[in-house]
Parts: C-alpha cells; sequence; structure tokens
C-alpha cells in the first residue's frame, strides 16, 4: 500500500509548492461547484412548485453555500485571499466549476419572466448530489487533514439533500407520463455534462499523486455502480455515459451564464468589498 | 483576594459560557447545546473552540460575537480567540440532558442520544410517537417540521446528526 505524506496544517502545506499548487487546484473545484449550484439553488426561492418545497431548497443551497465557505476559508489559510473576495471578486476565467453548476435555470430571468423547468432542477441536484457523495467519501482520507475533517462534516450535511432528492427522482419517474417524460428528457440533458463532475483538470495527476483525494476513474466506476443500481430502483432507463461540455470549467473556461450569474451575486459586494457586514 | 486581582480560570469561562444563549433556540445554552469544544486559557489570552451544527448556519457569527462578547467582561483578558473547529464533528448526542428538556418546551424534540436507523419522534406536547414528517428541512438548517397526527400539533425537530 502506498503511504502518502499527511499534512495537517496550512503551514505545513505551504512549505511544499508543489503540493499547495495541487491542493489549491482542488480547493477551487470544490469550492465554486458548491457556490455557484447553489446560487442557481437560491433562485429557486419563491418559485418551487409548493411552499414545503421552497423551504427545503432554500435550506438546502444554504448548506451548500455554507460548504462552499468552508473551502474558501481553507484557500484563506493558505494566503489566497479572504473567502467573501475570493467568492465575489474573481473573474470568470478564475473559476474552476464545471459548466453543469453554472448552466441557468431555464428560460428567463429570475426578476423577469422566469420559465425556469423544476424537472432539470431535480434531476441536476440529483446527479450532482450523488457524485459529490462519492468525491466527499473519497476525501474523508485526504492527505490534507483539515480537507478530511470539513468533508466528514459535510458528508452529516448532504445526507439529507440525497434522501430529497431520491424522493423527488422516485416521485416524478412514476407519477404521469408527462412527469416521466419531462424528467427524462431533463435527465438527458445532464448527462451531457456531468462526467465534467469526475475531472481535476489539468493537475489531476499530482492531486492524486500526493493523496489529496482518490483518482478520477476510482470515483467513476464507484459512481456508476451505485447509480445504475439506483435507476433500477426508480424504474428509470440507463441513460449510458456521461458526456462533457465543450467548454472546460475546470479551464476557466465557461459559458455567457456563469458570467451572469457572478455579476448579480456580487453587485452588491463589488460596490463596497471593504464594508463590515 | 479581591474579584478584579484573581487570575482567569477556564471554570470561569465556562461558567460564563453557560450563559451564551443559541441565538436561534435562546432557552439553550452554546454549553448545552454541546457546541463548545475546548477553552484554553494561557496568561491573559482565551481561546474558545466552538463545534459547528450546520455549517451554513447564519447564526454561527452571531454566537461567536456573543462568546467574545460574554468572555471580554472577566477581569485580566486581553484577548480572546473564538474558532470553529471540525474536529470533533458535532453530532447530536453531545446535547446534554438538561438542553433536551429545555429544547422540549420549545416544542423542539432532540434526537435519541444513540444513533438509530428509524427515525422515532414522540409528540413534545402529548408524548404520542403517531407523528409524522411534513419536511426534512425547517426553519433553521438544524431542524425539521413535524406533525402530531394525535393532538394535531405541528411540532419541529432537531435533525439527527451521527458521523
Amino acid at each position: 500500500m502506498v503511504q502518502f505524506l499527511q499534512v495537517d496544517s496550512a503551514q505545513k502545506a505551504q512549505e511544499n509548492p508543489e503540493y499547495k499548487a495541487a491542493l489549491t487546484e482542488l480547493l477551487f473545484q470544490l469550492a465554486d461547484d458548491d457556490f455557484i449550484l447553489a446560487y442557481r439553488g437560491s433562485e429557486w426561492l419563491g418559485l418551487a412548485p409548493h411552499i414545503e418545497e421552497d423551504v427545503a431548497f432554500s435550506s438546502m443551497s444554504q448548506d451548500m453555500m455554507g460548504h462552499a465557505v468552508m473551502h474558501y476559508e481553507l484557500l484563506d489559510e493558505l494566503g489566497l485571499g479572504k473567502a467573501d473576495d475570493l467568492a465575489q471578486l474573481r473573474k470568470p476565467e478564475e473559476f474552476r466549476n464545471v459548466i453543469l453548476a453554472e448552466r441557468k435555470n431555464g428560460s428567463g430571468e429570475y426578476n423577469d419572466a422566469p420559465k425556469y423547468d423544476w424537472a432539470y432542477a431535480i434531476a441536476r441536484h440529483f446527479v450532482y448530489g450523488s457524485i459529490k457523495q462519492v468525491k466527499l467519501e473519497a476525501l474523508r482520507e485526504s492527505s490534507y487533514q483539515k480537507l478530511s475533517f470539513v468533508s466528514r462534516k459535510m458528508l452529516t450535511e448532504h445526507r439529507y439533500h440525497m434522501m430529497h432528492w431520491q424522493v423527488w427522482m422516485k416521485q416524478l419517474a412514476n407519477s404521469t407520463d408527462d412527469a416521466k417524460q419531462k424528467l427524462e428528457a431533463a435527465l438527458e440533458k445532464v448527462w451531457v455534462d456531468a462526467g465534467e463532475l469526475f475531472s481535476y483538470g489539468k493537475q489531476a495527476a499530482t492531486i492524486v499523486g500526493f493523496g489529496i483525494v482518490a483518482s478520477e476513474e476510482s470515483l467513476r466506476e464507484k459512481w456508476y455502480a451505485s447509480m445504475q443500481q439506483k435507476f433500477t430502483e426508480i424504474g428509470l432507463n440507463w441513460p449510458g455515459d456521461l458526456g462533457i461540455p465543450a467548454e472546460s470549467g475546470r479551464d476557466g473556461q465557461h459559458t455567457p451564464d456563469l458570467a451572469n450569474a457572478l455579476q448579480t451575486l456580487s453587485e452588491v459586494y463589488v460596490l463596497d468589498p471593504q464594508a463590515s457586514w | 483576594m479581591p474579584y478584579e486581582m484573581s487570575a482567569v480560570t477556564e471554570e470561569k469561562c465556562w461558567e460564563l459560557l453557560e450563559e451564551v444563549k443559541d441565538p436561534e433556540m435562546p432557552v439553550v445554552s452554546m454549553v448545552e447545546m454541546g457546541m463548545i469544544h475546548q477553552v484554553k486559557v494561557s496568561d491573559d489570552m482565551v481561546t474558545v473552540e466552538v463545534l459547528p451544527t450546520f455549517v451554513g448556519c447564519p447564526a454561527l457569527d452571531m454566537m461567536k460575537n456573543d462568546i467574545s462578547n460574554k468572555l471580554k467582561g472577566l477581569a485580566g483578558v486581553k484577548e480572546i480567540n473564538v474558532s470553529f473547529v471540525y474536529q470533533p464533528p458535532w453530532t447530536s448526542d453531545r446535547i446534554s440532558n438538561e438542553g433536551r428538556e429545555k429544547l422540549k418546551t420549545l416544542g423542539i424534540v432532540t434526537p435519541p442520544p444513540q444513533q438509530d436507523d428509524t427515525w422515532q419522534v414522540a409528540c413534545p406536547y402529548c408524548d404520542s410517537p403517531y407523528t409524522h414528517v411534513e419536511n426534512l428541512f425547517g426553519p433553521a438548517a438544524c431542524r425539521s417540521i413535524l406533525y402530531c397526527r394525535h393532538c394535531k400539533n405541528p411540532f419541529e425537530a432537531l435533525k439527527p446528526i451521527y458521523e
């Protein structure tokens, strides 16, 4: 068995520039994925199908925003800058989130005729969440001890999100033909993007080599096995292999959807980044 | 020795922390919630390590300030460091028995002290087990909304958090 070094403080991580670079890259991916998708979730506020769902969806988006904060704070400790600045002042090309997280909720804008797609919201969060689950499980064993601790913490909360999305998947798949068709169409849309979630970008070899997280292949294998079984349980046909979008979010290539989202979410913060809240 | 001159002790800090309430459930203290992990005193510096229940909880910053403000009054303290730590993770079994009783008076049920595969919740008002979960997600990140079919009262429960 390969023994990885154990890094138990930010200071130790900083002593090894190669380790720090790999860790930083992965932390931005994890933080940006959760942050941007939590923002998309927050855009459902007041628009979810019923009031209890409105409460549930906002609560989960709030949890996810909290998870992003934990990652940004780890970056802060590594000397990358204040967590708030990292979230709100970076340019789109500095973001490392996957394209799946930044896609708009549907047509229209939040405050201008939003025609959002609920089936897409369910499919996206379910697939994203199930990949986040295998990633968090792998991160429990991270060579960066602080990342291992926060991942354990996130898993306790994430468990409830997965319960929620699974209930919705089952219900949509087993209700009317219309619901099932909409869900299948949404899954198809999610499927073409979701493969990118298994990518650690250009630094994958170093990230895995340092034992910061298990390999892309091992996570993918685990996910396929558990997901195929879930689809059978839910009563859905397996859509096949996951695709990868044309833009590579992990390399900072994004769709205009991200730039729009960042402009809206940081609108107040950029007025006066020094203001105290 | 007059009180003003006495050295700061960890014991004294814990006593004061008993008075710092959970901002969203003000009947219980953060000590009763099991959220205070450690208090360390060295000379004129106090360090408090806090375990968050849910990390996205907007009350976390308030808690941090409340702790600082409470300890500031201690004679001989120059510096107070309050930080959130994730090891050990906060789990439901950390809530004290007193805390459990007090939450019940607010109509909030706490999870069983031991992990259980099924989540059985008795109504905080009539003790009936004839209850159901209306929404896993409630008014705060840590709570769910339930309903008692026996006495027909809505109530809340803290989500079980175990490792």
